[in-house]
């Protein structure tokens, strides 16, 4: 009896089932630099122009969440950063209608427009925050709504038929408040900080910075800092991402020096050497919101919007939301990290041609 | 501690006036600062037979002298070959990638020609969705091979479009923004180009071939988009010599009849070219391909593969769900195959050792069959020799036994021997009767018969 053929069939059978191994693209050489003596202009400059205007036209989203206590001034804050009623203040301090049970998430829309670009700014406040007795997990409640937003990103970004370009509600950056006692950070601020340095880039702020005086100032900021290191806190600018060497050290000026930025905020103006400035108007003098030797308010706002917004959105979606991305689909589907959702687990798909769009 | 989270409120979204400078208005520099300082792709591909001058085009374009060899007609099929470079202007920095179509239009049979074309395409759309839909991807970063512009080069008979071309653009238009060009156009008079031109618009118009519109939804370029429009396709001429003309050198071609200047709009529509392709519209053609090309090729693979945004009850399937789904229906219908399989090559086995079984008893049973006629045969044989022995025996007493009758008879006289021999002749006699009424009796039983008794 031999049992020799049959055997061979289904070799045969079994091999056809194992898909062949995917054709490579065509990958282009390694580049030739070819490029010190061009032989005339060809204008490939040009396309800096034509990305400028593009996106001026598409317009800019930007969500900006602050957290502190009540009546540390968030929102004085955000209606100084831009310089316009962004966030309405409580009229009546009456503590039921002021300070609500939970923390609430509460996010506000407006449109703001300067030099022809269009920007969509959404601010997220969190009242109830540090208010309780009892404020344990209080930081759940804002790290559930910055990866509901991821989420929501990601569910559109998988979709078959996308659309052109995703609303983008993702949390770009929170400005954390320190309350200014003089003496050190308080263990909220620091499980706070320490739960959401991962998912969101942080800003820690001194508040009411007028409350201290310059050397009280100098000596808390570096206290501070020193917490925060000892912690491993990282807040942004982080340090694992600078890029280049240039990148390096002008943030290890600001993260060394500046931060975290002391401030204060106003949205009152008063005459000072003839000229009309932000200021608080105190028995002792007025204090200048945009002087420097008064407070850091205008460092923060040059850092935040004129140098670092597009980079916060940046490192939001090139950093913060792949890791939730990554996560999220390892969880979900067991995948080992690096496969691809298509590994070659699939059996080849035959090239057909892709109906034309109508 | 319980949570409540409030809904954005996103039906508000108000006008606000800004009563200072509030400095977002370097934000597209910023955006532009970061891109600049990763470089940027461009990939273009050219389409086009043996000989219409691609390469030339390019150089004239870029101004460089890309190295290459210029290619034979002996080509057996079509193929790509992809070239790249890095060019810098200013702080502007450019990965190029020219990608060239080797062997077009020289084959006999054309019928496969636009297959390879689309097979590359479609290769380089599939890496980016690979890239995508990775775990771990680092799309930032990602070098971008994707075709921006396919600049068709269209030979200048001066009749119309060539059914291969027609062909070719009609399978690459919803994958890739196609710009046609008439190469070498110096070859056409003015008043016939203009005819030429409106042809082969006419013809692209009536089969349905969707060329790249420039955009015109901008006010600053829809202007110059408008007006460059008009004069598709352009008509070209490369060169890379310079020849003087007037005080200064330019680019040319020097007839016997004249100067061609690439770069003079009368002539050719070389500058034409160059802007709407570099100056005005390459950040477009990029978006193009990103926004409206590579989603259809995205959406095309998913719903090819299975993946479905909304199952029957419209209730949105997430891409994990529906892969997990599909892995699984997949790794089932690949068991099941397996366990068919496995099945099929168990009943060949039984099939196979029924079948042989059958033919082990046959042959059992013709062995027991021939052994026991063997036996028969040999008790047979066994009997006769039993017989003929016994009939030896008795044949030998009766010799024995006449033998001493005869000595005896020969003994005791004759007539005693005579009575003897009568009373053996009477006894014989009568022992045959007998024998043979018992013959008689045994031979006719059932009959009666008188016997007769002979004496």
């Amino acid at each position: 009896m031999s049992k020799g053929l049959p055997e061979t069939r289904t070799d045969t059978a079994m091999s056809e089932l194992v898909p062949e191994p995917r054709p490579k693209p065509a990958v282009p050489m390694k580049p030739v630099s070819i490029n010190s003596n061009l032989l005339g202009y060809i204008g490939i400059d040009t396309i800096i122009e034509q990305m400028r205007k593009k996106t001026m036209k598409t317009g800019f989203d930007f969500n900006i969440m602050v957290v502190g206590q009540s009546g540390l001034g968030k929102s004085t804050l955000v209606n100084t950063l831009f310089k316009s009623q962004v966030s309405r203040k409580a009229s009546s301090w009456n503590r039921e209608e002021k300070i609500p049970k939970t923390v609430e998430i509460k996010a506000i829309g407006h449109v703001i427009e300067e030099g022809g670009v269009k920007m969509k700014l959404t601010v997220i406040d969190t009242p109830g925050f540090g208010d309780q007795i009892n404020n344990e997990n209080c930081w759940e409640p804002i790290e559930k709504y910055i990866n509901e937003q991821y989420e929501k990103f990601l569910k559109e970004e998988v979709n078959i038929a996308r659309k052109k370009r995703i609303p983008d509600t993702r949390v770009h950056c929170c400005l954390y408040f320190i309350s200014p006692t003089g003496h050190s950070l308080r263990p909220l601020d620091l499980e706070f900080m320490k739960h959401l340095s991962k998912v969101v880039n942080i800003i820690p702020v001194i508040a009411k910075a007028d409350t201290m005086t310059l050397e009280e100032k100098s000596e808390f900021k570096q206290r501070v800092r020193k917490e925060l290191e000892v912690n491993g806190i990282e807040f942004y600018p982080q340090k694992e991402f600078d890029e280049d060497l240039e990148d390096k050290t002008e943030n290890d000026k600001i993260r060394q020096e500046s931060m975290p930025f002391a401030v204060v905020g106003s949205d009152k103006e008063y005459q000072v050497n003839g000229k009309r400035v932000l200021g608080r108007k105190t028995p002792w003098g007025i204090i200048e919101v945009e002087n420097l030797s008064h407070c850091e308010f205008a460092l923060l706002r040059d850092f935040v919007i004129r140098t670092h917004l597009q980079d916060l959105k940046e490192v939001t979606h090139n950093i913060h939301y792949e890791t939730y991305r990554a996560k999220r689909l390892n969880d979900n589907g067991g995948l080992p990290p690096g496969e691809g959702l298509l590994g070659t687990v699939l059996p080849p798909v035959p090239a057909t041609p892709c109906p034309t769009a109508e | 501690m319980a949570v409540a989270v409030g809904r954005p409120s996103n039906e508000e979204l108000r006008n606000l006036s800004l009563s200072g400078h509030v400095g977002f208005d370097s934000l597209p520099d910023q955006l532009v600062n970061k891109s600049t300082s990763q470089g940027f792709c461009f990939n273009i591909l050219c389409v086009g037979e043996t000989g219409i001058g691609k390469s030339t085009l390019m150089d004239t374009l870029f101004n460089t002298k890309f190295e290459s060899d210029p290619a034979t007609h002996n080509e057996p099929g079509v193929r790509l070959k992809a070239r790249s470079y890095e060019l810098q202007e200013s702080n502007v920095r450019l990965k190029l990638t020219i990608v060239d179509t080797v062997g077009f239009g020289d084959q006999i049979n054309k019928d496969d020609s636009y297959k390879p074309i689309v097979e590359y395409i479609d290769a380089q759309f599939e890496a980016y969705l690979q890239e995508e839909l990775k775990i771990k991807r680092s799309l930032f970063n990602y070098h971008d091979t994707r075709i921006h512009a396919c600049l068709y080069f269209i030979a200048p008979t001066g009749h119309s479009l060539k059914s291969l071309d027609l062909v070719t653009m009609k399978k690459l238009d919803s994958k890739v923004n196609i710009i046609p060009i008439i190469a070498k156009a110096d070859t056409i008079a003015k008043n016939e180009l203009h005819k030429f031109k409106s042809k082969i618009m006419s013809e692209l118009v009536s089969n349905g071939v969707q060329i790249y519109q420039f955009p015109t939804d901008e006010e600053t370029v829809a202007e110059i988009n408008a007006t460059m429009s008009v004069h598709l396709p352009f008509a070209v001429v490369g060169s890379t010599e310079e020849v003087k003309i007037g005080n200064k050198m330019a680019k040319a071609r020097q007839y016997p009849w004249g100067v061609v200047q690439v770069e003079n709009e009368n002539h050719c529509d070389f500058v034409k070219l160059r802007e709407m392709l570099i100056r005005v519209n390459m950040e477009d053609l990029r978006e193009q391909t990103h926004t409206r090309h590579y989603e259809l090729y995205r959406r095309c693979k998913l719903e090819e593969m299975g993946f479905k945004d909304t199952d029957p009850d419209s209730k949105p399937f997430s891409l994990q769900e529906t892969y997990e789904a599909k892995r699984n229906e997949f790794l089932g219908e690949l068991q099941k195959k397996e366990e068919e399989m496995r099945q099929m090559f168990v009943m060949r086995v039984k099939e196979k050792e029924a079948e042989l079984k059958e033919a082990e008893k046959e042959l059992h049973e013709k062995f027991d069959l021939l052994k026991r006629t063997h036996q028969e045969e040999k008790k047979k044989v066994e009997d006769k020799k039993k017989e003929l022995e016994e009939e030896v025996n008795s044949f030998q007493k009766k010799k024995a036994a006449a033998q001493l009758l005869q000595s005896q008879a020969q003994q005791s006289g004759a007539q005693q021997t005579k009575k003897d021999k009568d009373k053996k002749k009477n006894s014989r006699r009568s022992e045959l009767e007998i024998l043979k009424i018992q013959v008689c009796k045994e031979n006719r039983e059932g009959t009666h018969y008188v016997l007769v008794l002979v004496i």
